[in-house]
């Protein structure tokens, strides 16, 4: 399940470096687009409003609950790992 | 490790029992206030009471919290669980900012002003992801404490302690001046007794019991600002539209509003009034042209004119209005110059039509679209790095139980945060209808009556001017201030008052969960890092502890002193905190983490670099502080890079961090063994 060669850590920065990435987009991209992107509508908003309003905190919750999620299991994980090696 | 699980899920339902009987016990109180308004309750009696009752309560929860125990004092003893830790980093992150500026500045700027909610929440991901769990892994008491221990030395501790306050004081004084606003509205008692008030009920809950009484007093706190904040919005919304989702609502509305402002834009009428608000902005402009000469003329002519008005036995109102208008005349020159500026930009900006709600970058005059947007991304930037810079926030991820519940408290603080900011813009959208569509077209003769409560209370807040004497409201004869439209709410949404008072002790809940928040962290960073680190490392922990407090009446008397002095631009330096934060903390602090090789002397540079860069923009951006620092005058123009306003300054000082952090680092000694095995703890799950 989960790739062996890679150390607690690296993997722990592997997880942060994807979701900083998914973080810059998801803030910078509907802002630098916006103009364009309020002429497209989503639940009766522009896209852009409703993007910079709602769409991205909703995204930024996501990313904290699903890094906590993670990063709780990835902990488990290497107690038990370490555990074995003693 | 079982045993430390079962208390901890004990506590846990603890608290909920208590915490469900304390809002239904706060919910009691909103329905009985309610009951006596009807049976004949004076207004300000109601205020009297929020007031008194929320300040009794949190000084109440504070002293039985009290407690002198370091753990206990200064990091509430590491057991507070994740939910309630969110809840209170929840209540410590709004300030009355968030709880009354975002509606009103997303009401007043439209799309441009969600630059601060995204700014706001997205500084959480940084949190979560660089901050927290390694500051909780750390395992001791401030900001300052972990910058001595991973850099070695008093030095980069002492440049935090400076960035800490530098970051916290001018934050604390804009709360407790908030406090003495809302406590005046609420129940029409003096500024400075108000201040006094509530500096009491705050002090009683910091002194004895730190950090322990602050958090159970900020989950008290958050659980009435989010009844406070909710309730009204969600009951205009259901007015309006008979729909109880304030976003849902606000989608309809806001095409609605889409089109009306593009009614108005052409209406004959409003452009009437637009074409006097010009007439005067050109007026301004030709007397600044022909300054000097044009301050002694207008000077007599004003004098002419009040002459001749008493010889004619002109208006009271008149003759007073002229008076008023000579004895503020400008003093000097170089004042009349500044004066007349300010004047004939803000007729200009009355002379503009209404800028379309949601449409991006909307631009004053003189600024490009590329400009707007440029400030736009500086601005969240600036606050993203500011947010998870600041040391009140950072040091409430100490008080979990784990690094885990330091991950989870991340999530919880801003689900709780996004229930407010969530309907923000929903309600701006929803006050923005009600002014479009009920109040423009209206006669003088039957404004409503808030409206004219608002306008009693402070001009400022809301202004009706009918300036082409038709008798109808025009929507430029409007000027609303960015307060009014979450203090209002209750009044437009046809509300008992009962709801007004409940938001101003929402309100109030907002400016003192702050305060707490920040008292602490700077009492602490002046206490625990300069007095017990640095000065007498072999006090006792009694003694620590007895220091703390004493640092914190002071530093509370302090802020409240310069709170009652009415300082310049208030918002200003709430803003520039965040510019401190995130140029001098957000970058040695992620470094300090994720780059071993970073050092004291890379510390310390880092810091005072990205602070000097950040501080440097705003003398050369900001008119007062340039004319403070430097002597030019206010009314010089000024140069903004890419269009990039003062208040994101930060965006230019945290690289300039970062690349010191590296740059130094590099050429000064690596840091030696111990701190390296430092760095390998911080990353290793407990």
């Amino acid at each position: 399940m989960m790739n062996k060669r890679l150390s607690y850590w690296q993997r722990n920065q592997l997880v942060i470096g994807c979701l900083l990435l998914i973080w810059l987009f998801v803030i910078f991209v509907p802002v630098y687009f916006a103009l364009a992107l309020s002429k497209v509508f989503i639940f009766g908003w522009p896209f852009s409003f409703w993007m910079a309003a709602i769409g991205a905190p909703a995204m930024f919750l996501v990313i904290i609950g699903w890094y906590a999620w993670y990063m709780n299991r990835l902990d488990d994980a290497q107690r038990a790992q370490q555990q074995e090696h003693r | 490790m079982r045993a430390g699980r079962v208390a901890q899920a004990e506590l846990s339902s603890r608290l909920w029992r208590g915490y469900i009987v304390y809002a239904f016990g706060f919910a009691l109180l909103i329905l009985v206030l309610a009951l006596l308004e009807i049976l004949g309750l004076a207004r300000h009696w109601i205020g009297y009471v929020f007031l008194l009752v929320t300040v009794v309560l949190y000084a109440g929860i504070g002293i039985y919290c009290r407690t002198s125990d370091p753990i206990e004092y200064y990091v509430a003893g590491r057991n507070v669980p994740a939910v309630f830790n969110g809840m209170a980093t929840a209540a410590d992150w709004m300030s009355v900012a968030s709880f009354i500026g975002v509606a009103g500045t997303l009401y007043l700027t439209g799309y441009n002003g969600l630059a601060y909610i995204l700014g706001w929440t997205g500084g959480y991901v940084l949190v979560a992801l660089f901050l927290a769990p390694y500051l909780r892994k750390f395992g001791r008491f401030t900001i300052p404490d972990f910058l001595g221990a991973r850099f070695g030395g008093n030095l980069p501790r002492f440049v935090g302690v400076f960035c800490a306050v530098l970051c916290s004081f001018s934050y604390l004084v804009a709360q407790i001046y908030g406090v003495g606003i809302i406590t005046t509205r609420m129940t029409g008692i003096s500024f400075e007794l108000g201040i006094f008030i509530a500096l009491g009920g705050m002090l009683v809950c910091s002194f004895l019991g730190g950090m322990r009484a602050v958090t159970w007093t900020q989950v008290g706190q958050y659980i009435i600002l989010v009844i406070a904040y909710l309730v009204p919005v969600i009951w205009l919304s259901v007015k309006q539209t008979g729909q109880p989702v304030p976003q849902v609502a606000a989608s309809a509305v806001l095409q609605q509003v889409t089109e009306r402002e593009r009614e108005l834009t052409f209406d004959p009428d409003e452009r009437s009034v637009r074409l006097v608000w010009k007439a005067r902005a050109d007026e301004m402009q030709a007397r600044i042209d022909a300054l000097p000469e044009s301050w002694a003329e207008e000077n007599k002519k004003l004098r002419l004119q009040l002459l001749r008005a008493r010889a004619n036995d002109a208006s009271m109102v008149d003759v007073r209005s002229l008076e008023r208008e000579l004895s503020g005349y400008p003093s000097t020159v170089e004042l009349a110059r500044t004066e007349w500026s300010r004047a004939r930009d803000d007729y200009a900006a009355r002379a503009s039509p209404p800028a379309p709600h949601a449409e991006p970058f909307t631009r004053k005059a003189g600024e490009t679209t590329e400009h707007v947007r440029n400030n736009f991304i500086a601005v969240v930037l600036c606050l993203v790095l500011g947010t998870a810079g600041l040391p009140h926030i950072l040091t409430r991820s100490l008080t979990t139980p784990s690094v885990n519940a330091a991950r989870q408290s991340v999530f919880w603080s801003l689900l709780f945060i996004l229930l407010l900011y969530f309907m923000a813009p929903a309600l701006a959208i929803l006050v923005k209808y009600e002014i479009y569509t009920n109040l423009v077209g209206m006669t003088y003769a039957d404004l409503p009556s808030w409206v004219h409560a608002w306008t009693a209370v402070d001009r400022s807040l809301i202004d009706l001017m009918d300036v082409n004497h038709d008798g109808v409201v025009q929507l430029s004869e409007i000027h609303i201030g960015a307060d009014v439209v979450v203090l209002a709410t209750p009044e437009i949404a046809g509300l008992p008052y009962v709801i007004s008072g409940l938001v101003a002790a929402g309100a109030l809940a907002a400016a003192l969960s702050t305060a707490d928040g920040l008292l602490l962290t700077l009492s602490n960073a002046l206490s625990h890092d300069t007095i017990f680190r640095m000065v007498s490392p072999s006090m006792s922990a009694g003694r620590r502890v007895i220091v703390s407090k004493v640092l914190l009446l002071l530093v509370a008397f302090a802020a409240a002193w310069v709170a009652t002095r009415t300082p310049a631009d208030i918002l200003f330096l709430v803003g520039a905190a965040f510019s401190f934060a995130a140029s001098a903390f957000f970058p040695v602090l992620m470094m300090g983490i994720f780059w071993k090789r970073a050092n004291k002397w890379g510390a310390t540079f880092g810091m005072l670099a990205g602070l000097l860069t950040t501080f440097l923009y705003m003398i050369a951006t900001q008119a007062w502080l340039r004319e403070l620092v430097l002597g030019v005058p206010r009314s010089v123009p000024i140069d903004l890079w890419w269009g990039i306003q003062p208040i994101a300054a930060g965006v230019f000082g945290a690289p300039v961090a970062f690349a010191v952090i590296v740059i130094v680092s590099l050429l000064t000694p690596r840091p030696d063994k111990a701190t390296e095995e430092l760095v390998e703890y911080l990353r290793c799950p407990d």
